[in-house]
């Protein structure tokens, strides 16, 4: 799989550190190392959030550690605050950051991000694979560029990317273990301090490495030019959409001139540029926005103003690039004909909406709440976790929805300029994710939404990772945290108390200041022994 | 479904195929629909199977054989485990109406009650799975040698499940084909 790939690709490169917030589809990457650090000699955690996690690494980037940090694309969004400053400073140690993204949205609610363009925005290289063996090969080369460089290199991943599965040749796991690998953290004014003035200095320093690693995209071999002969018609593409291009080829037996561009940032431009002179038309294979697209008709007025560009006019901007996609935008610009045989277009589709497992304690909440109040009369808020599955029927219980730790702040605003009865739902590691400083600023400023925290001793959604009030021995008591932000009303209840769950939402409901029900029941698939092998 | 799909690949990389696949599975112990994809053959590029372009469609739920059938075309053959889990809220469709459907596609569909085989022979339908994959092997529903799909399984199984799996493989082998 991709994310094996990753993994591996990491482990061959010698990687000490290795840091995380789960989120699909990049969760497999934080699961396997959390299975295999100690005895890989890597340093790995489950950080509170994304932003916690890259900073963690860039604390040991400084310390002169090869580390490795992966999240989601919302996970990005979060840890940008921390990214944009680390391009500049760039990175001692060198680092590698995993960037999944989910084009139709088959694992993510709240937006179909396309990373590429922050990623743009912050400067920072990053390559794109295609299969599990360029996962691993470019996790490696992104090491070497990180190393010579002193930049940190992202590897941006799609779903169709990461859970790909296929065959992978494997090198020698370069095992330095961390024990070996002399940490320390010198003292650099000059790099690791981004006060002005120095930081516009630091700025240059930035771009003028990105006009070296240009360099290298120019000469690099995953900037690759495959098969064409003659042909006037060309095509450029990258990631999932490159395989699908190769595979339309095939199938119409033609061979066209396809560069398949395996950096992102920065782009070869000469060799686009010489790719595209003496064609007539390029189709661009791209996913979601049109970022090649657009560098390569500012690269095509140039070299090449006559030449025909291809792309979002044929390959829509929403949802994933499905080879079918391709195949016809191939077949229009060939003159092939493409004839969709078949298929069901008028078979009725069944949706099967993903609901709450049998036996999860949050039926609980569901059930007390809908007796407790009267549900058309309170507004419901809610986020990321698997209690944004209340906004499915039959339960309903979902009317606004956005991403981590923004129930309550949105809840907040909603009070302050409605005073409507509210209720939101946070998740154990949503409100350590996000979910304090919201708390902290309704307190604060003085509305009274009623928080749910749903303590369910794990983050269920994305497979069940550890979280910091998972653990007993922890140290970190989340009801004295919900007191020590200033909120006087606060209980903690086992839902299977139902009676007292719903008198005391009820009572909480009628308070004029924030008030938190922790509802403290573990996850079914966090009690002893209940997890039951499956070979389904 | 996941392990279906290493028990195929394993045994198309044994055989010397070149494979690829890809796997939906967010939502899948929550009751969402798992879709995997498998592509073997001499050279493979993409994990994807295209629109109307699947040889065999299998489905381990009646219904869902209506998704798959966005990947079929009228040489798709069809092979299905008679079982159905039904959709909150929704009045489950009839096996017959669902057929009907394919039909219009694609006259080649079977249609085995491996759950119910499985439960009664074996004492146990999680391997219904695997008995559907044998049978498709052994049938030639899927170019693979039985024997390839035999030391997949030894291979991709844990231990404490072999067992029972190979005798679902060996159940499958030794089955009449129902059409």
């Amino acid at each position: 799989m991709g994310n094996e790939a990753i993994v591996r690709g990491a482990l061959e490169a010698g990687v000490n550190f290795v840091s995380t917030y789960p989120g699909t589809p990049a969760s497999e990457i934080g699961n396997i190392f959390y299975k295999i650090a100690s005895k890989a000699g890597v340093y790995f955690e489950f950080s509170t959030n994304e932003k916690v996690a890259l900073e963690a690494s860039i604390g040991a980037s400084f310390s002169n550690l090869k580390t490795l940090v992966a999240m989601k694309n919302f996970g990005l969004n979060v840890a940008l605050d921390a990214l944009f400053p680390f391009v500049y400073t760039g990175s001692k140690g060198p680092t590698v950051i995993i960037i999944a993204d989910d084009p139709s949205c088959h694992s993510s609610a709240q937006s179909e991000e396309n990373s590429r363009g922050i990623l743009l925005a912050a400067h920072i290289p990053v390559l794109e694979p295609s299969d599990p063996q360029e996962c691993k090969d470019f996790v490696k080369l992104g090491y070497q560029i990180s190393e010579k460089f002193k930049i940190p290199v992202v590897i941006r991943t799609t779903t169709r990317v990461a859970h790909q599965k296929a065959p992978v040749v494997l090198s020698k796991i370069l095992n330095p273990g961390l024990k070996s690998k002399k940490a320390e953290f010198v003292k650099n004014k000059n790099q690791f301090v981004t006060l002005p003035p120095r930081v516009l200095e630091m700025k240059k320093e930035m771009l003028g490495k990105i006009e070296k690693i240009r360099e290298i995209s120019e000469k690099s071999n995953i900037n690759q030019i495959f098969g064409g002969g003659k042909s006037k018609i060309g095509i450029i593409t990258s990631g999932i959409s490159y395989l699908n291009v190769m595979e339309a080829l095939d199938g119409f037996g033609i061979s066209l001139p396809v560069l398949k561009l395996g950096f992102f940032n920065p782009l070869p431009e000469r060799k686009i540029k010489a790719f595209i002179k003496p064609l007539k038309k390029v189709l661009m294979a791209e996913e979601l926005e049109p970022f090649l697209e657009n560098e390569v008709e500012r690269l095509a007025k140039e070299t090449n103003c006559k030449l025909e560009i291809f792309g979002k006019n044929l390959i829509p901007e929403v949802g994933e690039t499905k080879p079918e996609y391709i195949t016809s935008a191939i077949a229009k610009i060939t003159g092939k004909k493409y004839n969709l045989k078949s298929t069901a277009t008028n078979a009725e589709s069944i949706k099967r909406l993903p609901q709450l497992c049998p036996g999860c304690p949050y039926w609980l909440v569901v059930s007390a709440i809908k007796k407790a109040v009267d549900v058309k009369d309170v507004i419901f808020g809610g986020e990321i976790g698997c209690y944004m599955l209340f906004g499915n029927a039959p339960v309903d219980l979902q009317d606004y929805l956005s991403c981590m730790g923004s129930s309550v702040g949105i809840a907040h605003g909603i009070k302050k300029a409605t005073g409507q009865k509210l209720i939101t739902f946070v998740g154990d590691s949503s409100f350590f994710h996000a979910g304090i400083p919201p708390l902290v600023n309704a307190v604060v400023n003085k509305s009274n939404p009623l928080i749910i925290i749903l303590n369910n001793e794990t983050t269920a959604m994305t497979g069940h990772q550890p979280h910091p009030v998972s653990d007993v021995n922890s140290g970190i008591n989340l009801e004295n945290i919900v007191r020590a932000c200033g909120v006087k009303y606060v209980k903690t209840i086992d839902q299977i108390n139902q009676a007292g769950f719903i008198s005391l939402i009820k009572e909480f409901l009628e308070k004029d200041e924030v008030s938190v029900i922790i509802a403290k029941h573990p996850c079914k698939f966090v009690l002893p022994k209940s997890k039951n092998a499956k070979t389904k | 479904m996941i392990t279906l799909l290493q028990i195929i690949s394993e045994a198309a990389i044994s055989e010397g195929y070149d494979i690829k696949t890809s796997e939906l599975h967010g939502l899948s112990q929550r009751g969402g629909s798992v879709e995997v994809h498998i592509r073997f053959g001499e050279k493979i590029y993409s994990p994807m199977v295209e629109k109307g372009k699947a040889d065999l469609i299998l489905g381990l739920e009646e219904q869902e054989i209506l998704n798959g059938l966005y990947f079929a075309n009228p040489k798709t053959k069809f092979l299905v485990n008679q079982f159905i889990i039904p959709i909150p809220l929704r009045k489950p469709l009839s096996g017959a109406g669902i057929f009907a459907q394919v039909k219009k596609i694609s006259g080649d569909i079977t249609v085995i009650p491996a759950e119910k085989i499985c439960q009664e022979k074996l004492g146990n339908s999680v391997v219904s799975g695997t008995y559907l994959v044998s049978f498709a092997a052994s049938k030639n529903l899927i170019p693979l040698k039985p024997a390839s799909i035999r030391d997949a399984i030894k291979k991709m199984i844990p231990e404490n499940y072999l067992e029972l799996n190979l005798k679902a493989f060996k159940l499958a082998s030794d089955s009449e084909a129902m059409k």
